[in-house]
């Protein structure tokens, strides 16, 4: 029995890339502002603030490519050709996973975009 | 194409050539640097134009490629590696190293260290329909000082301004020394400069502020050490009182009930500061050359050269008072 079934008829799957990317956005971008904020009263150093959002930014990389190895294993490893557009169960499946994986490379090189400046800015703006 | 024409057309080239060239330099220009920030702005615009001039290069290469009379039909996987290469890993590559250069470049585009100097020290500068008030700091027992639509700054020294508005959104900048920052009605924003050149330059109001807002600019005089620490003691000090008609009837109109002439007069701040007018070189913020003429023109009917100008018209003042009074500001130096 697999962990994770080969075909999962729904759309989630579809957004899961994108929503981890929305997700790392949000998490970036709080968190330095939230703590450049209350840096004073903050227990821990910009440093290692930077740290962490490396580790979240290597975790929301993983997520992606998980759910792109899932949507390429949904669409057969590329066995067949786009645009699957016959209305069939079978082509609906692959389309699925044929469009999931390209979101998912959408998302992968935007999560990489917004991680850019985490290592060029080592300090709060006073 | 026969060498006729092709000399044709560099003739009106040399004659077009430098009225399309003359816009990149002088005293408003951020192709013309004169301010580390600026410099800064300029090369990354020469980065981004060189790199748009290949890429545009390249695709209207590939277009005539594909326009071409005699062309043979590409393999579908010839097509696909193309659009894979071209449509996906190029610009991927692209955007990321324009990402990287750009985010590298911005502590120096615009430095961070300006919230580091104290807001006493600072030089701030006011936003207002539709001139700029601008109030130097005390600074080595020389008193602070009021002074408005000029900025003086020495060479070569990084300066940190407070930026601030008090009507609506206004922008302060100066495009030969540095990128333009708003001034937003009940915050204070920071802007550090560096200027590396000497010269007079031009600062327009960069966000729209009201029906004057192109005649709003202000004037930059970046000066050595020496002649700005002169200026400085001069602005410290304010005029003398000279007892001239002028200056008498400056007082009995009422122009004393919104301007100061520091030294002179009882201070006023509800329009521009007047002290050392005939040192700066404009009228009405920019709007006119600082000739009598032109102050006459201005006091008689402000509204007519800038509309919306909060100064009421003093038509009614008879002409020898006017002209007097604008005597007596064309020599307060």
């Amino acid at each position: 029995m697999r962990l994770i079934p080969k075909e999962i008829e729904s759309l989630w799957t579809l957004f899961t890339a994108p929503t981890i990317w929305a997700v790392h956005f949000l998490v970036c971008y709080v968190l330095v502002a939230v703590y450049c904020e209350k840096a004073a009263a903050a227990g821990f150093t910009f440093a290692q603030m930077r740290l962490v959002l490396v580790l979240i930014t290597l975790l929301a990389l993983a997520g992606i490519a998980l759910s792109a190895w899932l949507a390429w294993r949904q669409w057969g490893f590329g066995s067949g050709d786009p645009p699957h557009d016959a209305p069939t169960q079978e082509d609906r499946l692959l389309f699925q996973g044929f469009a999931t994986l390209l979101l998912s490379g959408l998302s992968f090189v935007s999560v990489v975009f917004v991680a850019v400046p985490l290592f060029f800015i080592e300090t709060c703006q006073p | 194409m026969s060498i006729h024409s092709e000399r044709k057309i560099f003739g009106r080239l040399q004659v077009v050539l430098p009225f399309l060239v003359a816009g990149c330099a002088g005293r408003q220009s951020a192709l013309d640097p004169a301010g580390q920030e600026a410099a800064e702005v300029y090369h990354l615009s020469v980065v981004m134009v060189i790199g748009g001039g290949i890429i545009w290069l390249t695709v209207i290469g590939l277009l005539t490629h594909a326009c071409r009379r005699r062309r043979s039909a590409w393999s579908e996987e010839g097509a696909g590696r193309l659009i894979a290469w071209g449509g996906v890993a190029f610009p991927v590559i692209v955007l990321f190293a324009l990402l990287v250069y750009t985010v590298w470049l911005m502590p120096s585009i615009r430095p961070w260290l300006g919230r580091a100097v104290a807001e006493p020290d600072r030089i701030q500068v006011i936003g207002e329909q539709f001139w700029w008030r601008v109030r130097y700091p005390a600074e080595e027992g020389l008193a602070g000082f009021e002074t408005a639509n000029e900025i003086r700054l020495p060479v070569g020294e990084r300066v940190v301004f407070s930026l601030r508005a008090d009507d609506v959104i206004h922008s302060f900048w100066i495009p030969s020394l540095g990128g333009k920052m708003d001034m937003i009605p009940g915050r204070t924003n920071v802007l550090s400069l560096l200027p590396t050149k000497t010269g007079v330059f031009r600062a327009p109001c960069a966000e729209f502020c009201g029906v004057s807002h192109a005649y709003m600019a202000f004037s930059v005089v970046v000066m050595e050490r020496n002649a700005f620490d002169d200026w400085r003691r001069k602005q410290a000090s304010g005029n003398r009182p000279e007892g001239s008609k002028g200056e008498r009837l400056f007082t009995h109109h009422g122009c004393v009930g919104c301007h100061s002439v520091r030294g002179t007069t009882p201070i006023a701040g509800l329009g521009p500061d007047l002290t050392h007018f005939a040192d700066r070189s404009t009228v009405g913020a920019g709007t006119l050359a600082n000739t009598r003429k032109n102050i006459e023109r201005f006091i008689r009917d402000p509204s007519a050269i800038k509309p919306g100008a909060k100064m009421p018209a003093f038509d009614m003042v008879p002409p020898g008072d006017i002209a007097a009074i604008s005597g007596y500001l064309a020599g307060l130096r």
